[in-house]
């Protein structure tokens, strides 16, 4: 691993020299555009798309073409509590997963990092919720593991008091962050780990004869290393973790009531069974709106993952 | 963990103690490993039960294995295993086609603006996939899209690239300079620097990066239930399938999660190390 030069400054190469003639400049771009063309045209087609759905009045239901409607539809996104309740939901769910896998992946690597019996079993053991397919998580928690009748957990709770604790009627939101967690935790721990054995051993075994503590060691020196991989972790695990749906169809359905309904969820009733494509663009467009809002802050606070290196011969 | 004072002083103890630390460390991971482990051993265990003794209380440890549920899920699984793979491995190698010389021209040989086009295709992440799902359904049912593979394959191809450009990308910045030198003194072009020097160099990255598009193609649930209904209907829509509304059906479930799920969790356990360089690659550079 050659993790420590590459996080120091890199030199600076001069990316294009300056003689660089249209041939060449051409001859650079040409690999480049098949697929800036192919992500332009499925990705922003359907976007401008929404953006003209948005300001019609198009139900899948209703025979008749679509017809302006000018801003009700926004109008009708703003003022819905359902709308706003989702949004919510959305943001919870997200932060309190990704919070809480990146602790849990960070705690779980410097484990794994550490020499024991059995260490490729058990990060075998540790990494595979993450390879479960996500629907096939859902049902196996909503079914065999949380049951109230014959659920693993409840039968693992039961000599701490618990009994036949229906998780999904009184816990749904949280069963739902624990589904979530016990995935992409994980992904946080394989992240961190990578970033743990690139780490130098030599200042670790000096900040040691040093007299360093552990928990000294790893505010000074372990954690401002592994930084730039728990941002890493974060990000990638908010773009996946905001856009859950299999968890929220599958265990509970969005409820009891809209409880666990997220942004996803909802606007996936809104077409489906609302058959509203115009509400549905709309409330689309403003989660594209604010998505982009919240990108930009994530992106500037997390630039130490964008600190691109230079590139180029 | 903070008795280092008294170590210098009695390294004997200390080295007594640090042993019992190692051991006590040892058997939290393992504890946290099983516990993680549980929900899927759980899944296995119950897809080997009889239907009856999957829903008793207390939970049956011990029961005579059967195969029945599995001959069940494998006489409907056929077409839908057809479309996963199919879906999977098409987007999977156009997202390389298509990939591979965008990470080059971002690179290697690098565009003007390429910051501006690498945060163009990460940012094209970030936008929710959801939110135009409405719109999406209607483009698929005016192009005669609408529950086709290729409507999957386009997509997820889409939804991989971004990501799949990035790391890529990072392995080419690790092909050493002196090599790429060394071609063009030889006379290399553009195609045999790419063939001869960058292809076999970044191999192992590109499986790694094969392999997450892989993962996220082959799980993938919601385009496919908005978007599909038989033709090219994928595995979790299966999965899904076996979920009846009433009598007993947990076995059943288990069975069929688990073979959704087997061929991911097989190539993740194979493939650790790739996986971890493939994640990991982001962060490096």
């Amino acid at each position: 691993m050659t993790v420590l030069e590459d996080l120091a400054p890199p030199p600076r190469v001069d990316v294009r020299p300056r003689g660089m003639g249209r041939r060449e400049a051409w001859q650079r771009r040409l690999p480049l555009l098949p697929a800036l063309v192919y992500i332009v045209i499925v990705t922003q087609i359907p976007f401008v798309v929404t953006l003209w759905y948005s300001f019609q009045n198009y139900f899948f239901d209703v025979p008749g073409a679509a017809h302006f409607t000018g801003l009700s539809n926004y109008k009708a996104v703003f003022t819905s509590a359902a709308f706003r309740g989702s949004l919510v939901r959305s943001v919870v769910m997200t932060v309190t997963a990704v919070i809480v896998a990146m602790i849990l992946g960070v705690a779980i690597a410097m484990l794994l990092d550490r020499k024991f019996f059995g260490r490729g079993v058990v990060r075998t053991m540790v990494i595979t919720p993450f390879l479960v397919m996500p629907a096939a998580a859902a049902l196996i928690w909503a079914g065999p593991m949380l049951d109230p009748n014959f659920g693993l957990l409840n039968y693992l709770l039961e000599p701490f008091g618990v009994h036949h604790v229906a998780w999904l009627s009184t816990h749904a939101l949280g069963s739902v962050i624990v589904v979530m967690i016990w995935q992409w935790t994980p992904f946080m721990t394989l992240i961190v780990l990578a970033g743990l054995q690139g780490q130098p051993q030599d200042t670790l075994e000096a900040a040691k004869v040093d007299g360093a503590g552990a928990l000294a060691t790893f505010r000074e020196l372990t954690f401002p290393y592994l930084r730039p991989y728990i941002e890493l972790g974060i990000l990638l695990g908010s773009i996946y973790l905001v856009n859950v749906f299999d968890a929220v169809r599958l265990m509970t359905n969005g409820g009891p009531g809209t409880s666990t309904t997220n942004l996803p969820f909802y606007l996936y009733q809104q077409v489906n069974f609302a058959f509203d494509v115009g509400g549905a663009a709309a409330a689309g467009v403003v989660t594209v709106i604010l998505t982009i809002i919240v990108a930009t802050f994530a992106l500037r606070m997390f630039a130490s993952v964008f600190q691109f290196e230079e590139a180029g011969v | 963990m903070t008795a280092l004072p008294a170590r210098d002083r009695e390294p004997g103890p200390q080295k007594f103690r640090e042993m019992a630390g190692n051991v006590g460390w040892g058997i939290l991971a393992w504890v946290v490993g099983i516990a993680f482990f549980l929900p899927v051993l759980w899944m296995i265990i119950t897809a080997f039960k009889p239907e009856s003794a999957a829903e008793t209380w207390p939970p049956k440890f011990i029961f005579s294995p059967t195969l029945s549920e599995f001959r069940l899920v494998f006489s409907g699984v056929g077409p839908f295993l057809t479309h996963s793979v199919i879906a999977t491995v098409g987007s999977t190698i156009l997202v390389l086609v298509l990939g591979v010389p965008a990470s080059y021209a971002l690179s290697v040989h690098p565009v003007k603006h390429w910051r501006d086009g690498l945060f163009f295709f990460i940012s094209t992440k970030m936008l929710p996939i959801v939110a135009v799902i409405g719109p999406l359904y209607v483009i698929a049912l005016k192009t005669g899209l609408l529950d086709s593979l290729w409507l999957l394959i386009i997509l997820y191809t889409a939804m991989n690239l971004p990501l799949a450009i990035w790391m890529i990308r990072s392995f080419m910045l690790e092909v050493p300079r002196e090599l790429l030198e060394a071609a063009r003194l030889d006379g290399a072009g553009r195609i045999r620097e790419m063939t001869g020097v960058i292809l076999p160099v970044i191999s192992p990255g590109l499986v790694s990066t094969a392999l997450i598009c892989m993962i996220f193609a082959w799980n993938e649930l919601f385009l496919a239930l908005n978007l599909t209904t038989t033709n090219a209907a994928t595995m979790p829509m299966f999965l899904i399938s076996s979920v009846p509304q009433e009598g007993l059906y947990i076995a059943h479930l288990s069975a069929a999660a688990l073979v959704a799920s087997i061929p991911v969790i097989l190539v993740g356990w194979i493939a650790q190390r790739s996986l971890v360089r493939g994640l990991s690659m982001g962060a490096i550079k």
